[in-house]
């Protein structure tokens, strides 16, 4: 039987901004079998969040049908087994929990579905083992990591004994690790209890666990098979906006450039283990890889912070030492690198570097000042701080108003204003008519720019971003970190910059900190650190994948080089390997 | 600031104020109100001291908690006891300022009106400490449940006031955030008049209002997705029943309540 028929489906709504309709769904036609494990995949405003909004009714189609296990959504009747059958979990944990306890959290789907309170006790048993929170039953979820409370939610829909699990971006807030467990729990249950899984990502690498991709964009189907198929077609994701894991990139550019002799491809970890290593490598020793360009890194100190330790709340119950004797140095143009579990300390430390919050014991120095009292306001200019979710900040009329917020409090004239704002957003790749727009009007990618515009605006000398691409696809992300490179080029700005995705971390940043329990555990090049693979998985930190084949061949063949960062290196590398 | 705010938290815990009825605690809660407001002389206030000490003690609630949840309270604490201070009519002058007059019975009042104040914080408190949001609710919507024949939607109203408290460290937490990013980017909540420092929060308030929409929507979406529909053939999953631990405390109280009549009566 079909888990899930989709039809012909269009879905028009009305514009806001225009009042004219608008297309979100443009004929899509697919079906998912039951028991299998599909990705959507799709840039941020493809239509995909859509598309998954029409599987359990939220939405019903302007024109075609869709189909679950046997019921149609537009029949008012059968909605609500349709969505007891077919479970929904959404990108924000914290929206989604209704309750103050796990356990009843868990409870509310079975409650509203009519079940015995005996009954209820027994399925949130169950479920919360399967997503292995059990001992969390009666946790406030509001003090649970994101990895965890998206576990909650997981168990809150498979306590109403789902057929069918579909997971909207759901993956797309966590850190490295809670999305490794969400994916992990996905892979069980769709084996171990035959429940269908619908996975909407722009995460190639989580797309490549499914049994089958679709690929949506503007609101059509553009692609549809086995990750291997979808990935080999490089031209079509690259119009779409995605692109593909690094292994799989590594294998499309050796095949290109003749290294290597057209096999499977490989989309997975593993597999590009198997592909790589049935090689013959000839070469032996060493060369030395290309260092990034640090030319512009001034042997100047901007940033001297030396044993700083914070507690947060000192003598209450909840007191917590978040920073523990972190000593850090950051030169002049320098792009740092800081990675490390949710709850390491990374916020708390990136809050010092703007007198937010000042230290327990131990000094800071920014710019040759003390973070403190009356230096604060000088030093906010210089220093610029931009938090996860920035555009959740904005608030003015217009955009242009929202990027000139900070420039007014500096007390510039209008016409250095103007310039600097029209400069802020060229640097940002805002088109200048958005600038009289309300920046409530814009997509997702587009308010995360005028937030950034409106920091970058005042001309720091120090740039501080913490998660700047989170939730971005991945088009999206590359463009950040495309005009953060330019901004160290033309003005010397040192960044720093906080992320999870470790990929990015290796292919921008000459210097990495690493964080683990409030303390500094590990800081050098970015090379360097990441050649530590063996102690970052011990504190549960992975590195790229690239870097982590490599690793692996190594172990092999010593001859091949491990500390590999780059597809671009790695290309390199076994052309170096091959050839000789 | 914001972390001082300790009504509507929930403090996980096994004792037998933990483990009572909503409806009890409400009950309860409803009636010591009313008997600290009945309370006029200082065996009153004595009693009602006592019996709110024993409750925080057995209730397992850190004290220190219970009482930083005061802070917040203290400015109208002062204001009040001041007002009392100079206004109240009294006959035992303590000091004279030209017309302002000090006297004993003011100053006992003042105490009074602070006492006063500061414990129906504390039981509110131990009733929103010991109690989930979720089985508050239920409690009140059982309590309430007859209103529901003359058309009030108690459900509904349960709901919105359980979700409500569910948002509170939420949003605090998210308000904290908004004002730390626009204070990097040059906001100043604490120089000028107070009109300014009114106006300065605007970048505050708008973020605040735009993020608790999106949260309202999603969170609807969310609860539909999960079959809600409102009171329409649901269960609970902890039915309310009354057991010997509630027997214990309404035993207790009721002990407590009828000294404290006796008291009013005879001293």
């Amino acid at each position: 039987m079909n888990a899930i028929v989709v039809k012909d489906v269009k879905y028009e709504y009305i514009n806001r901004e225009s009042q004219k309709p608008s297309r979100a769904l443009n004929d899509i036609s697919f079906f998912v079998e039951e028991g299998e494990f599909v990705a959507i995949v799709g840039r941020n405003g493809s239509g995909k969040s859509t598309l998954a909004r029409h599987l359990n009714g939220l939405l019903l189609p302007t024109e075609g049908t869709v189909c679950i296990f046997d019921k149609y959504t537009n029949a008012d009747d059968l909605i609500w087994e349709i969505r007891s059958q077919l479970g929904m979990v959404f990108q924000n944990p914290d929206n989604q929990i209704v309750a103050t306890t796990v356990e009843e959290d868990v409870a509310f789907g079975p409650e509203n579905l009519g079940i015995e309170p005996k009954d209820i006790r027994r399925r949130i048993d169950e479920s919360l083992k399967k997503v292995n929170m059990d001992r969390y039953l009666n946790h406030s979820p509001y003090m649970l990591s994101g990895g965890q409370k998206q576990r909650v939610a997981i168990a809150g829909v498979l306590a109403m004994e789902p057929k069918c699990l579909v997971l909207d971006e759901a993956t797309s807030m966590l850190d490295p690790m809670g999305r490794n467990d969400v994916m992990k729990i996905l892979k069980k249950l769709n084996i171990n209890d035959n429940i269908t899984i619908v996975l909407i990502t722009h995460h190639m690498d989580e797309a490549a666990q499914a049994q089958r991709v679709v690929l949506i964009d503007e609101g059509k189907l553009v692609l549809e098979g086995s990750p291997r198929t979808v990935f080999a077609q490089t031209e079509i994701l690259r119009n779409a906006g995605m692109d593909i894991p690094q292994v799989s990139s590594l294998y499309v550019r050796a095949v290109e450039e003749g290294i290597i002799l057209k096999s499977k491809m490989p989309v997975v970890l593993d597999e590009a283990e198997k592909v790589f290593s049935g090689y013959n490598f000839l070469a032996k020793g060493h060369t030395t890889p290309p260092e990034l360009d640090t030319s512009t890194v001034e042997k100047k100190k901007v940033i001297e912070i030396n044993n700083l330790s914070y507690i947060y709340m000192p003598d209450a119950p909840l007191e917590k030492q978040a920073l523990i004797d972190v000593s850090l140095d950051v030169y002049r143009g320098e792009i740092l690198g800081i990675i490390g579990h949710t709850g390491s300390g990374k916020s708390t430390l990136i809050q010092h570097l703007n007198g937010l919050l000042t230290p327990t014991s131990g000094s800071v120095n920014i710019l040759g000042v003390v973070p403190k009292g009356k230096a604060l306001k000088e030093l906010r200019k210089k220093v610029g701080l931009i938090f996860q979710n920035p555009e959740d900040q904005l608030f003015e009329e217009t955009v242009e108003k929202d990027i000139a917020f900070g420039l007014r409090k500096m007390g510039l004239s209008d016409s250095e204003i103007t310039e600097r704002v029209t400069d802020a957003a060229l640097t940002t790749g805002l088109p200048l008519d958005v600038l009289d727009k309300s920046p409530f009007e814009l997509s997702g990618g587009q308010k995360r720019r005028v937030a950034i515009a409106g920091v970058i605006a005042m001309a720091p000398e120090i740039l501080v971003l913490d998660e700047p691409t989170a939730g971005l696809d991945p088009a999206g992300s590359a463009e950040i970190y495309q005009f953060l490179l330019k901004l160290r080029k033309e003005r010397n700005t040192t960044i720093i910059i906080v992320s999870h995705t470790m990929e990015d971390i290796a292919n921008f940043c000459d210097k990495v900190a690493v964080m683990d329990h409030g303390k500094l555990v590990l800081v050098g090049k970015t090379r360097e650190v990441f050649n530590n693979k063996d102690f970052l998985s011990q504190i549960g930190l992975d590195v790229p994948q690239i870097t982590e084949l490599f690793y692996r061949l190594n172990k092999k063949n010593p001859s091949i080089r491990k500390d590999i960062l780059t597809v671009e290196e790695a290309v390199n590398e076994l052309r170096r390997i091959m050839i000789n | 600031m914001l972390k001082n705010i300790t009504l509507g938290q929930y403090i996980p815990g096994n004792s037998i104020i933990h483990r009572a009825d909503p409806r009890t605690k409400i009950i309860w809660t409803v009636f010591l109100m009313i008997t600290l407001f009945a309370a006029s002389n200082i065996y009153g206030y004595v009693m009602m001291i006592a019996v709110v000490g024993i409750i925080l003690l057995v209730s397992d609630v850190p004290i220190s908690y219970t009482l930083r949840g005061l802070k917040p309270l203290f400015v109208i604490l002062i204001i009040t006891a001041a007002i009392n201070i100079f206004t109240y009519p009294g006959d035992t002058e303590l000091i004279t300022f030209g017309i302002l007059r000090i006297t004993l019975e003011g100053v006992m009042q003042a105490i009074f009106i602070a006492i006063r104040l500061s414990l129906m914080v504390i039981i509110g408190s131990i009733l929103t400490l010991t109690t989930t949001p979720i089985s508050l609710t239920d409690g009140l919507e059982t309590l309430m449940a007859p209103l529901k024949k003359i058309k009030v939607p108690v459900h509904e109203m349960a709901m919105m006031m359980s979700i409500a408290l569910r948002f509170i460290p939420t949003l605090l937490e998210e308000t904290d955030r908004i004002i730390k990013a626009q204070s990097s980017r040059g906001a100043d909540f604490d120089t000028g008049n107070f009109l300014e420092k009114a106006k300065s929060f605007i970048p505050v308030l708008i973020p605040l209002f735009v993020s608790a929409f999106k949260r309202a929507e999603e969170l609807a979406t969310a609860m539909e997705s999960r079959c809600y529909r409102g009171d329409i053939n649901r269960t609970r999953l902890k039915e309310l029943t009354y057991t010997k631990d509630d027997r214990k405390i309404s035993i207790f109280l009721s002990i407590f309540l009828v000294v404290f009549i006796l008291s009013k009566v005879y001293m």
